[in-house]
């Protein structure tokens, strides 16, 4: 009779088994935060072997200065007459 | 901190669709995905035609973002709205959300099959290796990497199209429209720039 309950329980534990909730995503989802892979900076680049461009790898400021330098080529009054 | 924005000058785009043909070109976009597009209005109206080149405005407070079921959307710290491809299922929620139509779907195959999403990046890749051939592949040329500005702004003609920091372009359209003669009497120039002149500091408080 013992015997029959454990096999009976153990039965029951193994069907059920099979309705626990599992963890679909590889991370646990926060809502309303991103979540895909990381992305790096633009400034953590090294600048081109050619080209003009000045900064070194991670410099902010330095990148940021070269974006500004290159934002004032669409500015035609700049580029003509300075 | 730079903020990377477009600015559109309607009183200078010719409508030659330039900006496309740089982008289509740059970032190898596919067949039936424009991810920059030209709208004109007025069409063929003397005097009344007008022209803007549009694509994603990267906002600051993207509703692409907030609709997102899979939150694969993000904001880089130069404010560049992006988003991971290897997440994106394609659903097309971002496509109803974005007031500006950025959002496109390539669809390939007799079924209308919806691929997964693709827009503007303001050439600045994705979340893949910088300058990788993956990154080129799913998200187009990372030239923000490379010290460069979105294409399709670098190519324009007219210089209608200005892309990058967002004050100094700012500087750039305002010292233009003083220089056209315009002030305070431009449809919200005030709103917009306040009574100073280009160059000059912003307001106490004020913001750029």
């Amino acid at each position: 009779m013992k015997r029959l309950v454990v096999i009976v329980a153990a039965a029951a534990l193994a069907a059920l088994g099979g309705c626990m909730e599992v963890q679909q995503t590889a991370t646990p989802q926060k809502q309303g935060k991103y979540q895909g892979k990381p992305d790096t900076a633009p400034w953590t680049n090294a600048p081109l072997a050619y080209g003009d461009a000045k900064w070194s790898k991670g410099d902010q400021a330095g990148w940021e200065n070269q974006i500004k330098q290159r934002n004032v080529v669409q500015n035609e009054y700049k580029r003509i007459y300075q | 901190m730079a903020r990377m924005k477009f600015l559109c000058d309607a009183e200078r785009c010719i409508e030659c669709n330039g900006c496309v043909t740089a982008c289509k070109n740059e970032n190898e976009v596919p067949w039936g995905v424009n991810r920059r597009r030209v709208v004109t209005i007025n069409d063929g109206v003397i005097g009344a035609e007008k022209s803007i080149s549009v694509a994603c405005m990267h906002c600051s407070d993207a509703p692409c973002m907030a609709v997102c079921p899979v939150d694969c959307f993000y904001r880089t710290d130069d404010g560049v709205v992006l988003h991971d491809k290897d997440l994106c299922i394609g659903c097309g929620y971002c496509f109803y959300a974005c007031p500006f139509g950025a959002p496109q779907f390539p669809q390939a195959g007799a079924f209308g099959l919806r691929g997964k999403m693709d827009k503007c990046t303001f050439c600045a890749g994705g979340p893949e290796a910088d300058r990788s051939d993956a990154e080129f592949k799913k998200y187009g040329r990372n030239r923000l990497s490379e010290g460069k500005l979105p294409a399709c702004a670098e190519m324009c003609s007219t210089k209608a199209l200005l892309g990058g920091d967002g004050d100094v372009i700012a500087d750039i359209y305002r010292e233009r429209v003083t220089r056209r003669g315009k002030g305070p009497e431009v449809w919200g120039w005030g709103t917009a720039y306040g009574p100073g002149k280009p160059g000059a500091a912003p307001q106490a408080g004020g913001k750029s």
